[in-house]
Formats: C-alpha cells, structure tokens, sequence
C-alpha cells in the first residue's frame, strides 16, 4: 500500500472535524478525575475506618482492571450515550492515580503544619482548605498535568464503545474507503501536534513549582 | 518521693483561692510502654507565668502538648476555665470529649512552636489574618487592624506583604508570636521558641516574650533552656526531672537555690554561660 496525498488532503478535514470529540472527552474526564481523585484521596485517610478500607479497595480495584473492559461493561450495562460513558468512565479511572499524587502532595506537607493549625483552632475543613491543600497542591500540578496527557493520548480508547472521536473517524473512513495509512497516520499526526506542546508547557510549570512562595515571582496564587 | 506529692498537694490548696485556669490532674502520660509523664498535677492561676525546665525527655513538651490537644493524656484529666479538655462529663460518667468540645476549650489556648511553624504559603499578614477571620469570625478589616498592632508589637510592621521565607529565623518566630496573639489566647505555650535560632537572633525574640509577660493578662507557660531570662520572667519555675516536677517555687528559689542534687547538676551545666 503506498502513500496518497491526495487522499490523505482529502479525508483530512474530517478527522480534524472530530478533534472536538477528543478534546471534549478529555477535558470532561480529566475535570472528572481531578475533582473525583481529591475525594478519593480525603475518604482513603477518614478517621472512620471501614470508609478509608472500603475506599482503598475500591481504588485498588478501578486502577487494577483495564479501562477499555470498564467502558465496555459501563456501556453495555448503563444506557448512557457513548461521550457521556467514556468521559465518565476514563474519568473514574484516572481519579484513582490523580488521587495518588494528591495523596504524595499531601504526605509531603509537615506534621507541624497540622499542629500549627491546630493550635490556631481550625476546624478539618479549614485546615484542609486554607493551609493542607494549597501547599500539596501546587508541587504536584506538574504531575496532574502529565496525568492530562496520558489521558488525551488514552481517548482513541472511546472507539470502542463508537465515540466519534478522531480514531472512530478515522476508522468509519478507512471502512469505507479501504485506505486505513492515510486516516490513521493523520490521527497520530495530531495527536503529536497536541501533546507535544502541552508536554512543553508542563515542563514550563516543572520549573516554576521549584520556586513558589517568596522567590522572585510572588504572584503565585492558589 | 512522699515528700514531693505532698508538696504538690499544699501548693494546689494554696492556689485554690486564685483564679486556676489551667489545671492537670493525676495526668499520666505514655508512649507504648514508656511512661513519659506520671502522676502530674498541676494548676496554673490567670495571668501566672510559669517557666519548664529540666533535661532533654523528661517530658516538658508532652505537658504542653497535652495542653494543646496535639498528645492525649493516657489517664488522668486536664481542665482549662473548670472546663475538662480532653473529656465530657455525661451522667457522672467521664467520656471522650468530642471534636466539638475541643474546639471550644482548645480555643482558649495558644502555641509557639520551636521550628515557628509559619504558613509559607501565605504572606505575613494572611499569617495572621487567616485564623482570627475564619475560626473567631471577625470582619477582614479588624483582623488586619489587630494583627497590624500585634505585628508592631513584635517590630515587623513593615514586614506584613512578605512570605516567611523572606524573613530570617527571629524575624518569623516574632511573626508566630503575633500571630498567635492575634487570637488573644487565655493561655499561651512557648516551646523552646528560641532553641532554633542562631545566637544572636535570641534576644530579639526574648524581648517580645518579656513585653508580653509584662503586660500580665495573658497566662503563659514557657519551656526554655535560657535560665536568665526564666528568672526575669517567671513567677514560678517547675523543675522537671523523669517525668516528674522534681522542684518547683518562685526563681528566687528554684533557680538560686536548687535543693536536689539533680537540679543543682542541670543548672551547673548553665552557669559557664
Ligand atoms: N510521639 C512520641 N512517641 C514516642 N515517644 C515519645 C513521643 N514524644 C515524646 N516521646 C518521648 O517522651 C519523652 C518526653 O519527651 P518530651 O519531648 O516531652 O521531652 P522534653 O522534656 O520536651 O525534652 P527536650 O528538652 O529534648 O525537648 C522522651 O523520652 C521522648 O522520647
Ligand atoms: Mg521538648
């Protein structure tokens, strides 16, 4: 099989077209998984015990079964259109490593952080809201963000369960046509076009997180 | 031995006519096995400055800690205002005191640390803003109002819109004195707030202490390894030896005139400097 340009010039548009899906999928499961991983991460370390042990084998199992037997058994079990089980779904199982880092964010704040806030008479939440979480948070944001690109590069995963994303097109055209090299090699194409600069930015953030609170820039806000 | 928990006992009814706000009884304390405090009691009157000293693990932390709710008492009970911190007294029963108890009594008191224990991610003023807006609930404007004279007080008014590490070791345990200020603690902790800081920064932050005790309302109970500034400071020293107040009185007494063997070794180990 060789090379068409005029092919490839052809059926470009179209996968382009899908790069919404992609992009939509994975910002609605990454926001998921951010906001779903703290929870995780706030009820594993509940003073109740039987919570954290129920939370911590939860997470255990969602990150030791494969995401793309999740889809198809959230798929074909709940009636959720396709987007919406495959956001969902990447969502819970990225939740689970996103919770490790906030869980590695969290262990590396000091002891005499809690102890000073306790002796300021914080309430948990308060303690956890104004002085826990933004000093865990930001030395991990690098880490998050790498989570976003393992994400985005995991969403051809939704072709699966027939999500229109870049793939899924990619595929319908190669069925159609019986040319898959050009559909597929442009999908990659831009894939690496996304990343690649998103992984430039994370390691821009990398450098920054060294030097928060009270260097040069002072202007970091949580 | 005997003679010592009598002693303990006369000064308990001694105290008994002024106002008590602090007040150990029979508090043990253990860590395992090891039995780090035994039997303490102790009362503390409103606006008394009490000084801890004594060797390395005999257990002067753990008292105070205990006071601040970071270390539980094994047995025993402690009482702040005649109210019991660590417990809830429900149909003559004595139960676990909830978070919510705890909070309110714990509210009372206030903590210095050794290592300052600032919030390096907020600047000076939010330092001391962050709590009395959220836990004591007032306006914005009059925490910053307070905290601005509390932090003139310890002389770093100029210093409210850095970040902690903007600020050598006396300069931010000024800060975490002001801060804790800020909350107008009934009683408040100091634990060893100068053993952190190179030797000359020492006496900027003993000043502070010293103003503070002169101004007399606030109770404090000060752990330090500095015997001078215990007898400028102090109305009564504790003497604490194995887990145990060995000797306590006046500084006139304690200080100058150790009568165990083992306080006159600990205070030799002072006198060359
Ligand atoms: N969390 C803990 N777990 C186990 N043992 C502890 C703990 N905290 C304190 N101890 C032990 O309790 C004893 C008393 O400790 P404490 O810190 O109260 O002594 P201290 O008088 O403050 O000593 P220093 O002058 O060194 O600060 C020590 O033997 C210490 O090892
Ligand atoms: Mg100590």
């Amino acid at each position: 099989m060789s090379w068409d340009w005029e092919f490839a010039f052809e059926v470009f548009p179209d996968i382009v077209g899908a790069i919404g899906v992609t992009i939509g999928a994975t910002v609605v499961a990454y926001l998921i998984s951010l906001v779903l991983g703290l929870v995780f991460t706030l009820l594993r370390r509940s003073s109740f015990k039987p919570l954290s042990l129920l939370m911590a084998g939860v997470i255990e199992f969602i990150r030791t079964t494969p995401p793309l037997v999740q889809l198809f058994f959230v798929y074909y079990a709940f009636p959720m259109s396709p987007f919406t089980t495959g956001a969902v779904v990447l969502g819970v199982h990225y939740a689970t490593y996103v919770s490790e880092v906030y869980r590695s964010g969290i262990e590396a704040v000091p002891t005499s952080q809690w102890e000073a806030s306790k002796a300021l008479n914080f309430s948990k939440a308060q303690t956890w809201q104004k002085v826990i979480l933004p000093q865990a948070i930001p030395p991990v944001i690098p880490m998050l963000g790498n989570y976003l690109i393992v994400l985005f590069k995991e969403t051809p995963l939704l072709a699966g369960i027939f999500v229109t994303e870049m793939l899924q097109v990619a595929r319908i055209i190669g069925a159609d046509t019986y040319r898959f090299l050009e559909p597929i090699a442009i999908v990659g194409f831009l894939f690496l076009v996304l990343s690649y600069p998103s992984a430039l930015f994370i390691r821009y953030l990398e450098k920054r997180s060294g030097k928060l609170h009270g260097s040069a820039e002072k202007g970091v806000k949580t | 031995m005997t003679e010592e928990v009598v002693d303990n006992e006369i000064k308990e009814s001694e105290n008994e006519n002024e106002n008590i706000v602090v007040s150990y009884k029979d508090v043990k304390k253990a860590f395992g096995d090891t039995v780090v405090l035994n039997d303490l009691s102790l009362n503390v009157a409103q606006g008394e400055k009490v000084a801890l000293i004594g060797p390395s693990g005999s257990g002067k932390t753990t008292i105070i800690r205990m006071l601040m709710t970071l270390e539980q008492p094994t047995e025993g009970t402690i009482e702040v205002d005649g109210e019991m911190l660590w417990h809830k007294e429900v149909n003559g029963e004595l139960l676990p005191a909830d978070e919510k108890h705890m909070r309110k009594v714990r509210g009372k008191i206030g903590m210095v640390f050794q290592q300052y224990n600032l919030f390096p991610h907020m600047t000076i003023m939010r330092n001391c803003t962050t709590a009395p807006v959220n836990v004591l609930g007032i306006s914005k404007d009059e925490a910053k109002t307070r905290a601005q004279e509390m932090l003139d007080k310890v002389g770093l008014g100029d210093k409210v819109d850095n970040y902690p590490s903007q600020l050598s070791g006396g300069q931010q345990q000024r800060v975490a004195i002001a801060r804790s200020l800020v909350m107008q603690p009934k009683v408040m902790l100091f634990d060893e707030v100068t053993a952190a800081l190179d030797p000359e920064l020492v006496g900027e932050v003993l000043e502070v202490l010293k103003d503070i005790a002169a101004e007399g309302d606030t109770t404090m109970m000060l752990i330090t390894h500095e015997m001078e500034f215990a007898r400028d400071v102090a109305d009564r020293v504790l003497f604490l030896d194995n887990g145990k107040i060995a000797e306590h009185g006046p500084p006139s007494e304690v200080i100058e005139n150790p009568q165990t063997e083992r306080l006159q070794a600990f205070l030799g180990r002072f006198n060359n400097s």
